[in-house]
């Protein structure tokens, strides 16, 4: 049986269709990844298995209960980690989970062995005590693991879990996200829009954009499928003709992308493609300041899916 | 089901009077600001018999009317937390756990009837040293306190209820002023019912402002009617009753908003 099952979902708000025929599967104990730009989605199929909206159509299990039939069960299955924090200030790390711990119906001494238990995993036993005000965001995001998982949930919804933070909590919070999975052998649903990210916890990413799943697959499969390598073509800085050099690499390669005076492309070897790029592009007298090649990144396969480059795409939506 | 949700409101009305206890500003605040409300008008009026509705002093007709205009105001206010319990995504984590909906806005509503009943023993403590009585004696002390509670709770319900539609304080505190500020003047609060004029008098009938004025004043004052006081006390249960189930039906508008 599936952990989590989404089937053909839509949402829409007002103006914007957010979600527009969403369907996937996450198998028991899988780490599965949603990946895409900020407004792609991501966040409404959350919301959506998480109870928190309806679904304008389509079906969605969690644990094999359906979230609009059956909420209040459903709600029993997941540990819910938010895109923003949702911490009480104003109570200790412990209080909040004890007041999490008693709204999924926990009580006595197993709930305070289980905080305690929680608070150690997450690395807070030394400020369990103290107002979760004065936290830091790193800890705040701990905490915020601590409080989904209280209840011993067998499914994680862990949405933009890094965000906000910086390199080194990022890379922290990595490690312990893989931890936990292994700790309470969890399904982990997560969504992010960094591609490292997917790449580095997800067994499977799927790859979100506006409001539909474009791809699925392990982050190899979805790499190699690509066949080749990308290669990174610098024009110089006050070259007038980028829109020329554009139409010379199509020619050679598949998939060029102009991104300002960069060029990137696809093709199947790129020992062999370099010298006939730059071969051509000196026939025509336009001038290079590097090249580069490297195996597929996500980032390709996202370029190649969508049509769209990640980066830009995530800074004019955000 | 209902066992359930009895101990999650439970549990979250100690976390909203610790979060409370754990500011102390607003707990001075809410100490000071009624005892200056007394003493001010107490003072202002003081020079008018007429306003004294029978009453011993001016003071004494005006406390159980300052009670409850504090407690009219504080419920009115109560939206605001709930406002920063949906910014800081507390409600979104509740609503994705198991909590009953009516638990989360009831607890709101009994932190405001709660503060209401601290506000009316720092009032009436302070009425006391001014020379007011409680004619109606140890039931007069319930029924105030009652009414207190009970006409928190019921704004707090409306206004907690305004809070999930509007999710935002700039709206939360217009609408609260524009429907606060007629409440408390159609109402006995600062004088007898004797003196309105009769149009603001079929109003005041119908005002929960009102019936929880009527009640106080008989228990401190006048020490008689208390058929219709018992009945004023029934009302604003019937009117929190109301209101927090509004407040929980107005889940619906804001998780269509999320």
């Amino acid at each position: 049986m599936d952990a989590i099952l989404a089937e053909n979902l839509h949402k829409r708000y007002k103006a914007v269709q957010a979600l527009d025929g969403v369907s996937f599967a996450v198998r028991e104990g899988e780490v599965f990844g949603l990946l895409g730009p900020n407004g792609a989605g991501k966040s409404t199929t959350v919301r959506v298995l998480t109870t928190l909206t309806r679904p304008d159509s389509g079906r969605a299990l969690v644990g094999g209960e359906d979230v609009v039939a059956h909420p209040a069960r459903v709600r029993r299955m997941f540990g819910y980690v938010a895109q923003d924090s949702g911490v009480d200030w104003e109570a200790t790390g412990r209080e909040n989970l004890l007041l999490q711990g008693r709204i999924h119906g926990m009580s006595g001494a197993p709930l305070r062995a289980r905080v305690d238990e929680l608070l150690g995993l997450v690395g807070l036993s030394e400020a369990a005590d103290r107002q979760a005000r004065g936290y830091s965001g790193g800890m705040k995001r701990r905490l915020d693991i601590a409080l989904g998982l209280v209840h011993k949930p067998k499914v994680l919804f862990l949405d933009e879990p890094t965000t906000g933070l910086d390199p080194e909590a990022r890379a922290a919070m990595w490690v312990e996200v893989e931890r936990l999975a292994q700790a309470e052998s969890l399904t982990i649903l997560l969504t992010t829009h960094y591609l490292e990210e997917a790449d580095r916890l997800a067994e499977r990413v799927a790859i979100v954009s506006k409001g539909r799943i474009v791809v699925e697959g392990t982050p190899e499969e979805l790499k190699r499928n690509l066949h080749g390598e990308s290669v990174s073509v610098e024009l110089s800085e006050q070259n007038g003709r980028v829109t020329e050099a554009e139409k010379i690499v199509g020619g050679i390669a598949n998939d060029v992308k102009l991104d300002g005076h960069v060029l990137r492309a696809r093709v199947p070897n790129g020992a062999q493609a370099i010298p006939v790029i730059l071969g051509a592009l000196d026939d025509a007298g336009i001038a290079v300041a590097s090249v580069t090649t490297a195996r597929p990144s996500l980032d390709d396969v996202y370029l190649h899916y969508t049509g769209r480059d990640f980066a830009s795409e995530d800074e004019g939506r955000a | 089901m209902i066992g359930q949700a009895v101990r999650q409101t439970g549990w979250m009305v100690l976390r909203q009077l610790r979060n409370l206890i754990r500011q102390p500003i607003w707990v001075v605040m809410m100490i000071v600001q009624p005892m200056i409300w007394l003493v001010l008008y107490g003072q202002l009026f003081s020079k008018v018999p007429a306003l004294r509705g029978g009453a011993g002093s001016y003071v004494e007709f005006l406390a159980p009317g300052i009670i409850c205009m504090n407690a009219f105001f504080g419920g009115m206010w109560s939206g605001m937390g709930m406002i920063t319990d949906l910014d800081r995504k507390v409600i979104d984590r509740f609503l994705a756990a198991p909590a009953s909906r009516f638990a989360i806005v009831l607890s709101q509503v009994v932190r405001a009837g709660i503060t209401a009943m601290v506000q009316t023993l720092v009032i009436l403590l302070v009425g006391l040293a001014l020379g007011v009585r409680v004619h109606g004696g140890v039931a007069g002390w319930l029924v105030v306190f009652a009414a207190a509670f009970l006409l928190a709770s019921a704004f707090a319900g409306f206004s907690n209820g305004l809070a999930l539609i509007f999710r935002r304080p700039e709206s939360m505190i217009a609408t609260a002023n524009m429907v606060g500020l007629p409440l408390m003047f159609l109402s006995a609060i600062l004088l007898g019912f004797t003196l309105m004029p009769g149009w603001i008098k079929t109003i005041a009938r119908f005002n929960p402002v009102n019936w929880g004025v009527e009640a106080g004043r008989n228990a401190v004052v006048y020490n008689t009617a208390w058929a219709a006081t018992g009945e004023f006390l029934v009302f604003l249960l019937a009117a929190m009753a109301v209101t927090s189930l509004f407040a929980t039906w107005c889940f619906r508008s804001y998780q269509r908003s999320i």
